[in-house]
């Protein structure tokens, strides 16, 4: 099972990633679960300095932006 | 090169609308069009370059260099000029605080970013190359980016680290000199430019509804708002216009979109630019909701010293705008 994070103060960016993922997770079927982090010292831990950022089992993968579908779809295949 | 716009706009109304070139409402519709055009692509250039900067020199690799070299204050220069290239987004400016502290950049130097990050932003300088040609645009940039140097080295030479919230002064004194080597990116310049081109884009989108709006209320005071209307009050070079500029835009939220637009027209109706500038600036650059985020890391004196500072800069440039310009 897949721990993923979506980091971010709750910009409307970081809410456009949160959906593009959970949107993902739900069509592949992925066993995943899908939390949205918005403490920002909890952010900090992860060493992010440009959120919207995603996080899988503890490795940040996007940062800074918001990823396509395509994009998570072919990370969350790895 | 805007001169294709010109032609759309005269075609879509003087022919497909059928009002009349010589009429008080075809002027203005023909305007409205054209300047709404020019700036939206403008808007989406400027954001473009701006992205491919920002996927060569993210601002870890600012944040990294900063630490690790020592520059004799072009520190405060280069941090400066990075918060202009970098587009702002108010939500990110605390983790980006937060990252240069536990980066052990300076606090002046991280304020010079700050300073400037929201104050040369992409709308901002697509607002004033639409409005006000290349000139005018560069004056605006070369000071927004001169203010945030001053101000944050200025900021920093007041040690205010002990108005850090607790937690972030913990970090403070454990800041990290050495930081971790950035993983590098695999993909290659070709596959980043659509993602590029579509971070541009959702800028254009979120922001062109506040274009329109502050366009259309500019196109109208254009017409209704009489010559000079503004000379009689505000251009006699009273002392006290600039600072009452800048207080009254300090709680005036609204992004150098909406707010550009009708400086144009209070300029042309004879506010001066120096003061319009100030206005412009305290609008964009010191915004309460900016405050707001920034009470997670800072107490509220140091909030009010960082706007304090701010605020009397601007000033500052407003009255030596009026005196060169």
């Amino acid at each position: 099972m897949k721990d993923i994070k979506i980091l971010g103060t709750g910009c409307p960016k970081c809410k456009q990633t949160t959906a593009i993922v959970e949107e993902t997770v739900s069509r592949l079927g992925i066993d995943a679960t899908v939390e949205k982090v918005e403490d920002i010292m909890e952010i900090m831990k992860y060493n992010v300095m440009s959120t919207p950022a995603v996080v899988v089992d503890g490795n940040v993968v996007f940062k800074g932006r918001v990823p396509t579908a395509t994009e998570v779809e072919a990370m969350l295949a790895n | 090169m805007f001169d294709w716009i010109q032609y759309f706009a005269d075609w879509l109304i003087y022919g497909v609308f059928g009002v009349g070139a010589e009429t008080h409402l075809g002027a203005a519709l023909n305007f409205f069009v054209y300047d709404t055009l020019k700036i939206l692509l403008l808007l989406f250039l400027i954001t473009f370059l701006m992205g491919i900067v920002n996927a060569y020199f993210p601002v870890e690799r600012l944040r990294n260099f900063l630490g690790r070299n020592k520059l004799h204050g072009g520190e405060y220069l280069l941090a400066s000029v990075f918060g202009a290239v970098t587009p702002f987004c108010s939500c990110s400016s605390v983790p980006l605080f937060i990252g240069f502290v536990q980066g052990g950049i300076p606090l002046g130097v991280t304020f010079s970013f700050l300073i400037t990050s929201p104050l040369v932003n992409e709308v901002a300088l697509a607002m004033f190359l639409g409005m006000f040609g290349w000139k005018t645009t560069l004056i605006y940039a070369t000071s927004g980016i001169l203010l945030g140097t001053v101000g944050g080295w200025v900021l920093g030479k007041m040690n205010l680290q002990n108005y850090l919230s607790d937690w972030v002064k913990q970090l403070w004194e454990n800041a990290q000199h050495e930081t971790e080597a950035l993983e590098a990116d695999a993909q290659t310049f070709a596959q980043r430019l659509p993602g590029i081109a579509r971070g541009a884009w959702d800028i254009v989108k979120s922001v062109v509804l506040y274009v329109i709006i502050g366009i259309g209320i500019g196109a109208a005071m254009h017409g209704y708002v009489p010559e000079n209307f503004f000379n009689e009050y505000l251009s006699g070079g009273q002392w006290w216009t600039v600072p009452l500029a800048v207080i009254i835009a300090v709680p005036l939220y609204a992004n150098a979109a909406g707010i550009l637009p009708v400086i144009q027209v209070l300029v042309a109706k004879g506010v001066p630019l120096g003061t319009a500038i100030a206005f412009m600036m305290g609008t964009v650059g010191l915004s309460l909701p900016e405050a707001t985020l920034l009470k997670k890391v800072m107490t509220m004196k140091l909030i009010a010293i960082f706007f304090g500072t701010v605020a009397a800069f601007i000033i500052l440039s407003g009255y030596l705008f009026n005196l060169i310009l």
